[in-house]
């Protein structure tokens, strides 16, 4: 039985036992006349032997199922000639797919006939070895349908034994359903503990081979490294400042853009446009905010980058085809929306009685807006800003699509740079082995990335905390 | 305010007029600078509204941008060929059994009739025999997909064979694309050459060619070829893993949230689950594919590509999301429902499942939408886990390998061919239409709730 179907058959069994619960419970008062004698509800005893029966095998299921690839490859090992063993982890990883790939490929009854046949000894140590991994597989199927439908009717009858008239299941059904709740809320905490274990063990495995000083603070950039030993290429130099350099470059033409156009909407929406008009404007800047990202990088890498070469090239400037500047002013695009709905929160935040006192002393409505509403709004714009920035420098698949490749080390908006997310996606699609120092670079940078946006994220929180407590 | 301006205006200009210059009083000098400032608040209007047409004009450039140029992918241009089945060019024998003919017509050479019913249609111009790389040119138009047209066409009525039939072939892209937009021959890009235009010429001018409404972009899925390429397959690995996230981030995310509203105390743990979920919300999506990569993949051992860890990604991005929107829904559950439940002798959960969350449930509801719209947008993360391959299959189920519609996108718009051009920017309508229709369903159900 595989484990989908596996699945449905517990869940079925689940089903069952609620309503088997519910007889029980009921057959326990002694008719459902008497069911009132009971101390709880006939269907909290359902809820709770449905749980019982459910709950335990399922996590059962899941943990055998993360553990089973591990150990059938350890016991298939065992079996393996020792000559095998010897084999290096990138020559025994590919022998193990082979083996892997003629296991599923092959009914047993061929493997035999073939070990049978006068072959070659390699051959047959291959097919031995499958015909091992089919049986290993046969049998982890087995221990693992019959352990998790064991644990589900073996935990029924032990609950269902213990059902008597002060029975409580109401007490016990929700002390199981409040562990699920701190449980899943407890998952956000599980989640930043895996994004920082496994990206800060990543990197301490690379920084190992390539310094952190070489790696903050190095200019070049060439992850190409040679495979093998006769093999033409690069250096291998993983200098990252060229990549924070290009990041920085792209997110400030992003914010050049997305600042005052989103500030000016903001003020205009807020202070001078007609309910009709916001009715008809914010909708229309939260469908700019909607569009996914890879249209926006489709649109800049097909729409925008020819249309600035070809202007540039009309003035006589080199443009390259995937310049930095558009990439920088779709993404500024993509951000407006971000920027101009939380300046607008901050300053409709800022008291009444300010703007009031502003108006009432004769100044007009911009002077207003510019001397009074915008100072007292700062900290929220800042915070708005700093969040921007944040999602700018996080940002993939504009520059992915739009910005190029290599690692210029440039402030010439018109030439091509790369960025960190750019770099990260490089390295990591296609198939390489996983521990070589190309791939552990783009973990590294993931966690450049993770603590930057980390960083300004707390930041604005704290900018935006403070400004609060003035008012409040 | 206007009023009071005025009257500052009429009482100045008074005093202007009598007393000297050279001291000015404060009400002077506001009026000699009153136009100056006025001028400059019209200035700021104007900039204002200035940003907010840009902001339309970025919108409706970048909706019409692409849907100028997803049209031509709708539809595809078909000649109509007279194609002619001899048993010889076939390399079949007719005489034979039933049974060994319709085996033998499985693995007939169908190219071979393609080329020669296309020699007999298209002679050369002087009446000499086509050279070699007319031949090749000739063959070109068609595409690939052109000889297994044929077989299937034989296969389905043999009694064909030695006749001479009408079938309707699709173009190559090339030619297609050559067709649609009437580029002038020999630009960059497009491969026509003036040969294959003056062949084109002719059966227009035949009536043989004709447009039609693609449907293979719908039911075909992903290929090499843009003639032949669709997007079935995306979407359904779209759906399948859409359909673990909503499955997962759902239950989830509203257990996180009724636990935080309703039952955590005010201590250190609560908080940093707080603080977790606030910072998860702006951490840059990448950073799951990365967090995917290392840990479901490389330790739990999932499969690479497949939906299922697709989902589990998008679920861990989106659950943030989920549960802010939720605890603001149940947070505006009014007190008095928890309170009037509590004193008729519900417990705590009582009141929470059967009193505090239906109440919540719209609001609830239209957060984890606006969640899965997030997810279906997403490409970032699915690019690490693998979801990028070249996927011709269609996906069945979430262990398969597949791609998604956003990963589709990305990859044609990596593609060099130009008619694929034209179906990333289809496929794109496709994927804003699908949010379009996600967001409308949650305004839709939200209204429908209040009401009640």
């Amino acid at each position: 039985m595989n484990s989908s179907l596996l699945f449905i058959a517990l869940l079925s069994l689940t089903l069952f036992s609620y309503w088997y619960g519910l007889k029980r419970s009921i057959k326990v008062a002694g008719g459902t006349e008497h069911r009132k004698d009971l101390t709880c509800l006939p269907e909290q005893f359902g809820l709770l032997t449905a749980m019982v029966c459910g709950l335990p095998a399922l996590i059962t299921l899941l943990i055998f199922n993360s553990a089973e690839p591990f150990v059938i490859e350890q016991l298939l090992t065992a079996t393996l000639p020792a000559k095998i063993k010897t084999l290096s982890s990138v020559d025994f990883g590919l022998y193990l797919n082979n083996i892997r790939s003629i296991a599923s490929s092959e009914t047993a009854q061929t493997l035999i006939k073939v070990i049978e046949l006068p072959i070659n000894i390699d051959v047959r140590e291959q097919y031995q070895a499958a015909l091992t991994l089919q049986t290993l597989n046969h049998q982890s199927t087995w221990l693992k349908t019959g352990l998790v439908l064991v644990i589900a009717v073996a935990n029924v009858i032990m609950l269902v034994r213990k059902f008597n008239l002060t029975f409580k299941a109401r007490q016990q059904s929700e002390t199981i359903i409040h562990t699920l709740l701190v449980a899943s809320s407890a998952i956000a905490i599980l989640t930043t503990l895996g994004i920082i274990v496994s990206v800060l063990f990543e990197s301490i495995h690379f920084f190992k081979s390539v310094p952190v000083t070489d790696f903050i603070f190095g200019t070049q950039w060439s992850p190409q490294t040679a495979m093998r030993s006769d093999q033409v290429g690069g250096s291998g130099s993983f200098g990252a400042i060229p990549l924070f350099a290009g990041t920085m470059l792209i997110t400030f033409i992003a914010m050049l853009l997305a600042v005052p156009v989103g500030l000016m909407i903001a003020i205009y929406l807020s202070q001078y446009a007609s309910t009709r008009l916001r009715a008809f404007a914010k909708p229309m800047l939260e469908v700019l905010a909607g569009i996914p990202t890879v249209v926006y990088g489709f649109f800049a890498a097909l729409t925008v980058a020819p249309v600035i070469r070809n202007v540039g090239e009309h003035f006589g400037l080199s443009v390259a085809s995937e310049s930095a500047l558009a990439a920088g002013l779709v993404m500024g695009t993509m951000i407006i929306p971000f920027v101009s709905s939380l300046s607008e929160d901050a300053i409709s935040a800022v008291p009444q009685s300010l703007k009031e006192a502003s108006l009432g002393m004769g100044a007009t409505n911009s002077e207003t807006v510019i001397k009074v509403l915008l100072p007292a709004a700062l900290p929220g714009i800042v915070g708005a800003i700093l969040l921007a920035i944040s999602r700018a420098i996080g940002e993939t698949m504009i520059v992915v699509m739009a910005a190029g490749m290599a690692a210029n080390l440039t402030a010439n908006p018109l030439d091509s740079v790369t960025t960190v997310t750019v770099q990260i996606v490089t390295l990591l699609t296609g198939d390489q082995e996983f521990d070589s120092p190309k791939t552990l670079a783009a973990f590294a940078l993931g966690l450049m990335l993770f603590i930057t946006t980390l960083g300004l994220n707390i930041l604005a929180l704290k900018v935006v905390q403070k400004y609060r407590e003035q008012y409040d | 305010m206007i009023n009071i301006i005025k009257d500052a205006t009429r009482i100045s200009k008074t005093p202007l007029t009598t007393t000297q210059s050279t001291k000015l009083s404060t009400t002077e000098k506001v009026a000699l600078s009153l136009k100056k400032r006025h001028q400059k608040e019209k200035r700021f209007i104007r900039t204002g509204f200035f940003a907010v047409i840009f902001g339309f004009m970025l919108v409706v450039v970048l909706i019409s941008d692409i849907t100028s140029k997803a049209l031509p992918a709708f539809h595809q241009h078909w000649v109509k060929l007279d194609v002619n089945y001899q048993s010889d060019w076939l390399s079949v024998d007719s005489d034979t059994t039933q049974t060994v003919f319709i085996e033998q017509l499985q693995t007939a050479n169908y190219r071979k009739v393609l080329k020669n019913s296309l020699y007999d249609m298209f002679p050369s111009s002087d009446g000499k025999k086509l050279s070699r790389k007319d031949k090749r040119q000739l063959f070109k138009l068609f595409s690939t997909n052109a000889e297994f047209t044929l077989k299937n066409e034989l296969i389905v009525t043999p009694t064909q064979i030695n006749k001479s039939v009408t079938i309707w072939l699709r173009l190559d892209d090339d030619v297609d694309s050559y067709l649609k937009e009437d580029f002038p021959i020999g630009e960059a890009g497009l491969r026509i050459s003036k040969q294959q235009a003056q062949w084109l010429a002719q059966l227009t001018s035949e009536q043989r060619i004709e447009s039609r409404f693609n449907f293979s972009f719908f039911t075909a899925s992903d290929s090499r070829e843009p003639e032949l390429a669709g997007i079935k397959g995306a979407l359904m690995g779209t759906l399948l893993t859409l359909f673990v996230t909503l499955l997962l981030s759902f239950p989830l995310g509203v257990a996180g949230a009724l636990y935080l509203e309703e039952f955590a105390p005010k201590n250190r743990w609560t908080d940093l689950i707080e603080i977790n979920i606030n910072n998860l919300a702006a951490v840059p999506s990448i950073v799951f594919g990365l967090l995917g990569l290392a840990v479901i993949i490389n330790i739990f051992g999932l499969p690479r590509s497949a939906p299922l860890v697709g989902g589990i990604v998008l679920t861990l991005m989106t659950m943030p999301t989920i549960i802010i929107a939720s605890r603001a829904a149940i947070k505006a559950v009014s007190p008095s429902i928890r309170e009037a439940a509590l004193g008729l002798g519900a417990s705590k959960m009582q009141v929470t499942f059967s009193h505090v969350l239906p109440q919540a449930m719209p609001g609830i509801i239209t957060g984890a939408i606006i969640g899965i719209a997030q997810a279906l947008g997403e490409t970032a993360p699915l690019l690490m886990i693998g979801m990028v391959a070249f996927i011709v299959d269609v996906p069945t189920s979430i262990v398969d390998s597949a791609t998604v519609l956003p990963v589709q996108i990305f990859l044609w718009a990596d593609s060099p061919e130009r008619a694929f051009l034209a179906k990333t920017s289809a496929a794109i309508l496709v994927l804003l239409s699908l949010l379009l229709v996600i967001n409308i369903t949650a305004t839709v159900l939200r209204s429908k709730f209040e009401k009640k």
